[in-house]
């Protein structure tokens, strides 16, 4: 342990965010640490933006069956018609109404990015912390698993596990996306660890007798809040468009309503050239509001770990 | 040196990796795809003798073999290229239908790469530069709508508009109907046409990746020690935002050169697909709604292998690009 000796280095971006030094705080600590996190992106305009339509689209997913005219599987329409008066984005080929569909559709777009999101993140962040924490065969290894991750295809990739396991349901592309987009998360996470691992206040965490645990989980992971909040955001975002492309390659399971089925469907019956251009207009357009959400709240979470990135 | 050395070392062990995990993959997976495959292959029509039997099974998981015998069949397969023969084009082996398609996705997304780098990271050295003014937050925010764009949704898009109702460009496919791939003038200026509508739809999804990396860089190397240095000294603004800050702030931006490939080489998939390019992306897109997994698997390696050889190209040319690799080696 000849690491005391040597100079701790600049005090890092990440630091911004209040450090819990070594003694265990009161309850209300991680509940204040969240709400002054909520209140540094609320203060950033393009974060802000982003929460608002992500509040925005939250709103529609809960409330589906309230706003929504019609049931989103009842054929009972005409079939291939145009944007009307009662079908305000038309008709799919089997007569369901595309405008409650789409509505509806938010709700599997919400859960796929959130919890295929959330799942990348938590491989994302504990092989980031133990190869960050742990040099040596171990970190090779995982290391080596994580750059292999990187440079394979992560589209191609998807499409043939979705392809082989032909499970046809929300949960095994959220699987799949899982499976595929940990590896830019870890990496970061990986580096921004061992930078911190030999910073004053681990070593004397070290020293004073705390468990390995505690001073992975304790000391390290608060002062990466903002990398491990971007990775979410970061693989959410990605998670929304692998949905929506295995969607529109048949992929999916037909029978769900999503924005990724509508198209899928759309693309099938060629509605662009039977002049339903709305029905591959609208669920389009709802994917990048939904992704530009995500991004728009990451601009605020990297102006958050990076001061040079804060709007002056 | 060493550096060298040492991308070659990771270069081959990757390799050895993909090969190994498509080797692995349709044997963990549920069902059988050798029978899928087999049944496919005879409701076409397709006579099936020992060898076909054999070919497949190697590729997709031998019942009765051992795993070691099985994965030394498969490499010996690999190295020689004999892939099978796929359900979608039962004429001709997959190795061969490979090599045809992939010309022209190797020239449409090379070629649509390096111009969205060059626009892409000059975008974002300006954003950097102007920070917080209206240009920046223009470009920020236009990059950030654009990067949102599903690529094959932009197509449809881009083929019902520029395509389908005003008629600029062909509607579909590399090069007209019924002629033949040749080095003609008349038969490039085509393919030409045909390729414009799936480059703008790749270039305008994947521009975002490095207009965002570009400016975050600059931002950071603006706020470097050598930049106000720099402005100390008087020289002109464009001398100190292109020699000083962008040169800088261009490295991280080619490492991360293999990610955004990566996001091309995926959109790549859905535009062909849409565009009915007949390029290895269309090729994955026919495979997967045939279910043709002899295809699949090959079309895998063919995507990692180009993969891997574009990044190893990036790494050797950063050697030339930051000295203190030079200098360690």
């Amino acid at each position: 342990m000849t690491i005391l000796t040597a100079v701790p280095p600049p005090e890092a971006p990440g630091t911004a965010a209040p450090v819990p030094t070594g003694t265990a705080q009161a309850i209300p600590g991680p509940l204040r640490f969240i709400g002054r996190a909520l209140r540094t992106l609320w203060s950033n305009g393009k974060a802000r933006t982003g929460i608002i339509v992500l509040g925005l689209i939250i709103v529609v997913a809960i409330f589906a069956p309230l706003l929504a005219p019609h049931s989103p599987s009842a054929t009972s329409f005409t079939p291939y018609k145009g944007p009307s008066g009662t079908n305000l984005l038309g008709t799919t080929g089997n007569g369901q109404d595309v405008f409650s569909q789409l509505i509806y559709g938010s709700r599997i777009s919400l859960i796929v990015g959130v919890l295929a999101g959330a799942a990348a993140t938590f491989v994302a962040v504990t092989l980031g912390l133990i190869t960050g924490y742990r040099p040596g065969v171990v970190d090779e290894v995982l290391g080596f698993i994580t750059n292999l991750v990187l440079v394979i295809p992560g589209i191609p990739l998807m499409i043939i596990l979705a392809a082989y396991l032909q499970g046809r349901s929300v949960w095994t592309i959220v699987l799949v996306v899982a499976f595929t987009s940990w590896a830019t998360g870890a990496r970061v996470i990986r580096s921004q660890t061992s930078t911190l691992r030999t910073r004053e206040f681990v070593t004397s965490a070290v020293f004073s007798g705390e468990r390995l645990l505690r001073v992975v989980f304790r000391e390290i992971l608060p002062n990466m809040t903002s990398l491990v909040a971007a990775s979410f955001f970061a693989a959410a975002t990605a998670a929304v468009l692998a949905e929506a492309s295995l969607e529109f390659l048949g992929l999916g399971n037909p029978a769900t309503v999503s924005w990724g089925t509508i198209l899928y469907a759309a693309q099938q019956q060629n509605a662009l050239l039977t002049g339903q251009w709305a029905m591959v207009l609208a669920p389009g357009l709802a994917i990048v509001l939904l992704m530009v959400s995500f991004t728009l709240i990451n601009f605020g979470v990297d102006a958050l770990s990076n001061p040079r990135l804060r709007e002056k | 040196m060493r550096y060298v050395l040492r991308k070659v070392a990771l270069f081959i062990i990757t390799l050895w990796a993909a090969v190994t995990l498509n080797f692995v993959l349709p044997r963990l997976m549920p069902g059988s795809p050798v029978d899928a495959a087999l049944g496919k292959l005879a409701s076409a029509g397709v006579p099936i003798t020992n060898a076909e039997r054999s070919a497949i099974e190697v590729q997709l998981g031998e019942p009765h073999a051992s795993p070691f015998i099985q994965y030394w069949d498969y490499l010996k397969n690999i190295t020689t290229l004999r892939f099978g023969t796929s359900y979608s084009f039962p004429t001709q082996t997959v190795a061969q239908t490979i090599g045809k398609a992939l010309p022209w996705t190797l020239v449409l997304v090379g070629v649509t790469t390096i111009v969205a780098f060059v626009i892409g990271t000059l975008l974002g050295v300006y954003a950097g530069w102007h920070r917080g003014r209206a240009a920046d937050t223009s470009i920020t925010v236009g990059a950030t709508f654009f990067g949102a764009f599903p690529p094959f949704w932009l197509g449809l898009l881009l083929l019902y508009l520029a395509a389908f109702k005003y008629g600029w460009f062909p509607i579909k496919g590399g090069f007209s109907a019924g002629s033949t791939p040749n080095w003609s003038p008349s038969f490039l200026s085509d393919a030409f046409q045909h390729s414009v509508l799936p480059a703008v739809t790749l270039g305008i999804t994947t521009l975002s990746g490095w207009v965002f990396g570009m400016r975050n860089n600059m931002i950071n190397t603006l706020g470097e020690d050598y930049v106000t240095f720099a402005e100390a000294n008087g020289l002109r603004t464009r001398t100190i935002a292109l020699l000083y800050a962008a040169r800088n702030a261009l490295l991280p931006n080619v490492t991360a050169f293999g990610l955004i490939l990566g996001g091309v080489v995926g959109g790549s998939v859905l535009v062909e697909g849409v565009f009915s390019y007949p390029g290895v992306g269309g090729l994955l897109f026919t495979a997967v709604s045939n279910h043709d997994y002899p295809l699949m698997q090959a079309l895998f390696l063919a995507f990692t292998l180009s993969m891997l050889v574009a990044i190893f190209v990036v790494d050797l040319f950063y050697v030339r690009l930051d000295p203190r690799v030079r200098s360690a080696s």
